[in-house]
């Protein structure tokens, strides 16, 4: 399944040929309207043709990078099917005074399974992401009170991540994270942890 | 050196409007740096200080330093190009005092009061015990004084534009023109060869300014209508009897200040840009505009695209409807790119069609402009995707590879072109000392917008957040500081152009663009200027 590491990644080197491509374009452009004309220049039905094609391709490539995301970036189903999705677990987690209020102390999903986040905030608009251990993001959100805040996502990779508000709430909001809150584990694993946790909470 | 007494009141008005600017501009330039420094891990502030300078920094960029440049420049050219009178001069002069003014207001309000509510101010943060009623009352009183000042240069332009004082003209065909509607009916006659197409009333750039200032007025309904409404919770708190916050929803508030604040982004600037494009196109290469018609007719287009952008700052809000998120989020949005690749694509022919052609510092600052759109625009639109938003929303991306290439770069050299060619109108044919330093303030600014762009670009990418700092964590260092090496080089680009305009129309012009100085001063001001 594709990652959102994958998608950050493969946008890195389009986005570093994009950047070359137009510094390029526009550095050629630059350089050729000073140099003598072979001939005089003419509007023609071809140049005509050649700026409604352009608008044409700005239509295509407009249009056409939702169509590629929606077809290709599974999560973009998830979304907008949400409320049809059945979800192997199901979390409730509310933020209030810049403190995260987890129903666990870890979030243990077990790998392959796909969970439900719903977050309440009961004062300010926050934001709810995950993020790895290099920071780079695996999802976010923004909670904001009084609205349903929830979002479907399916884990299918054994890793910890980090719970961080991502959304500005105030100077005191940015130390609204709990770092390794997050714990997708193997089947095996995923057994030891929750008898783990559930031995703790007992005592 | 600039002889005060020469130039007219129009010209004044506009040279006011952008010393300001400029001052305005390395506040913000300088502010952004201090930002900067402390993302880089130097500490320098404790965080409720690190995000009032945040708070600060927009509002002092955007109002303090475009808007004044954008509104001086639109004074000075709206009469010209129209070879009219403008409504009211003591008007003008009243804009650029109410907009200082404001600007200095809220800027107090963090620099004194901490306010730090962020331009976003969503909504019930504002209005919460996490900022006392002397911050919010200061940064409403300040932001309202702003949107008086949007609101009377929207007022006096629209009357200069339809007053009737030079010569009586119909009105309908007037408005008409002025939307850029008769573009549409030309290309209606030419695809029907029906009737013959009429050569349209109002200039191309007067109908771009025109229709980015229905958006400006519309920004400040919303801004200043906001500002009120936190007047009177801080009126409240203040004789303490604190309004509850619970009667105004969250998500609609959302909508509603994102409907307006997008207005700026992706109303105005985008159509007044467009304008500006067009009249330095045609000044540039002494050729009418390809595609003209076309032209007129994508900026009454834009106003339907620009009032329903909006939903693409909710993607992430998971209460807004699906349909809102695809229709105005993905579809309209994408749109954007349609309307700037066509302003695009016509001022570069239009140039072309000239060449060869000298490359002046206009035509440099007009290219680096057109970059800078090329590379900003396209960016938000990635993140405008459901699929996209999902993993840069918040982050960088947002603020680096999209806004701060699109304003600093975009816009930024976009009006740096414009500066450059009205120099000389403005100054009565006062020529820039040094063109040697011209062309450093070009590169410098171009390397160093795009590269502190880039990097932010990259840093969000990998995972960090815009508004938020992390204390004791270096993973985002090595980005932030190829993004301070950037932005240093955008500070001594502000440096070299600051020390070529006020050397070439010399300190005592400087400040007679202001107040008179008196005559024995001038004697003691030339020989310490000549020392």
């Amino acid at each position: 399944m594709i990652d959102s590491s994958n998608v950050l990644s493969l946008m890195k080197v389009v986005y570093a040929i994009y950047v070359t491509i137009v510094i390029t374009l526009i550095g050629r452009f630059g350089i050729g309207i000073t140099r003598q004309k072979k001939e005089a220049a003419k509007i023609g039905p071809f140049q005509k043709w050649v700026f409604y094609g352009w608008i044409g391709l700005l239509v295509f490539t407009g249009v056409g990078i939702h169509i590629l995301t929606f077809n290709k970036i599974p999560w973009v189903k998830w979304d907008l099917n949400r409320h049809k999705l059945r979800a192997d677990q199901e979390f409730n987690i509310a933020i209030s005074d810049y403190k995260f209020q987890l129903p666990e102390k870890k979030l243990v999903i077990k790998e392959g399974q796909t969970v439900r986040f719903n977050l309440e905030s009961m004062d300010y608009t926050y934001g709810f992401g995950l993020f790895r251990k290099d920071g780079s993001l695996v999802f976010q959100m923004q909670v904001v009170p009084g609205s349903k805040n929830d979002l479907v996502w399916k884990f299918d990779r054994s890793d910890n991540y980090t719970i961080r508000s991502t959304e500005y709430s105030g100077p005191k909001g940015g130390n609204l994270f709990v770092k390794n809150a997050v714990v997708i584990a193997s089947e095996g694993v995923f057994a030891q942890l929750k008898n783990r946790l559930e031995t703790k909470s007992e005592i | 050196m600039l002889q005060v007494n020469n130039i007219n009141p129009l010209q004044r008005v506009a040279l006011r409007f952008a010393v300001v600017s400029l001052l305005f501009y390395g506040l913000c330039i300088l502010e952004g740096m201090l930002m900067r420094a402390h993302q880089i891990k130097f500490d320098l502030f404790e965080a409720d200080h690190y995000f009032a300078i945040m708070g600060a920094h927009p509002i002092v960029g955007i109002f303090g330093s475009s808007f004044m440049l954008v509104f001086g420049a639109f004074y000075f050219l709206v009469p010209t190009l129209m070879k009219k009178t403008i409504y009211s001069q003591r008007l003008a002069e009243l804009t650029w005092i109410l907009m200082t003014i404001g600007v200095g207001i809220v800027w107090l309000s963090g620099f004194a009061f901490r306010y730090a509510a962020l331009y976003t101010n969503y909504w019930p943060l504002p209005v919460s015990k996490e900022f006392s009623p002397f911050a919010l009352g200061t940064f409403a009183i300040g932001n309202i004084i702003i949107m008086a000042g949007v609101f009377i240069f929207c007022y006096n332009l629209f009357a200069t534009i339809f007053h009737q004082r030079d010569e009586k003209n119909p009105m309908g065909p007037m408005l008409i023109s002025a939307l850029g509607i008769d573009g549409f009916i030309n290309l209606y006659r030419r695809l029907t060869r029906k009737g013959t197409e009429k050569e349209p009333i109002m200039p191309l750039p007067i109908v771009a300014i025109f229709r980015g200032s229905i958006d400006t007025v519309l920004d400040a309904v919303v801004l200043g209508g906001m500002s009120v409404i936190f007047l009177i919770h801080a009126v409240y708190s203040f004789i303490g009897t604190p309004l509850g916050y619970h009667w105004f929803d969250a998500l609609l508030y959302k909508n509603i200040y994102w409907w307006g604040l997008d207005l700026i982004a992706d109303g105005l600037v985008l159509i007044y840009i467009a304008g500006t494009w067009y009249l330095l196109a045609t000044i540039i290469s002494g050729k009418p505009l390809f595609m003209q018609n076309i032209a007129r007719a994508a900026l009454i287009v834009e106003l339907v695209v620009s009032w329903n952008v909006w939903g693409h700052h909710l993607l992430s809000d998971q209460s807004q409807p699906n349909l809102m998120k695809i229709v105005s989020g993905e579809m309209v949005t994408a749109f954007e790119l349609v309307t700037m690749g066509i302003a695009v694509f016509i001022t570069l022919f239009t140039i072309w069609q000239a060449r060869p052609i000298k490359m002046t510092p206009p035509l440099k600052f007009l290219l680096g402009g057109i970059l800078g759109f090329s590379l900003g625009v396209p960016a938000g639109i990635i993140q405008a995707d459901l699929g996209m938003n999902r993993i840069l929303h918040n982050t960088q991306w947002v603020i680096g590879a999209h806004a701060h290439m699109q304003l600093l770069v975009g816009l930024g050299m976009t009006l740096y072109a414009a500066l450059y060619t009205l120099f000389p109108m403005l100054t009565n044919d006062v020529k820039l000392k040094s063109n040697r330093l011209t062309n450093f303030h070009f590169w410098a600014h171009l390397i160093g917008g795009i590269g502190m762009s880039v990097a932010m670009g990259f840093a969000g990418m990998d995972g960090m957040l815009r508004r938020t700092i992390y204390p004791g964590d270096t993973t985002f260092q090595p980005q932030m500081i190829a993004a301070a090496f950037f932005g240093s080089l955008m500070i001594l680009a502000y440096l070299a152009m600051m020390y070529n305009i006020i050397s070439s129309i010399g300190i005592r012009g400087l400040i007679e663009i202001f107040i008179r100085l008196p005559k024995k001063l001038k004697g003691a001001a030339e020989t310490a200027i000549q020392v």
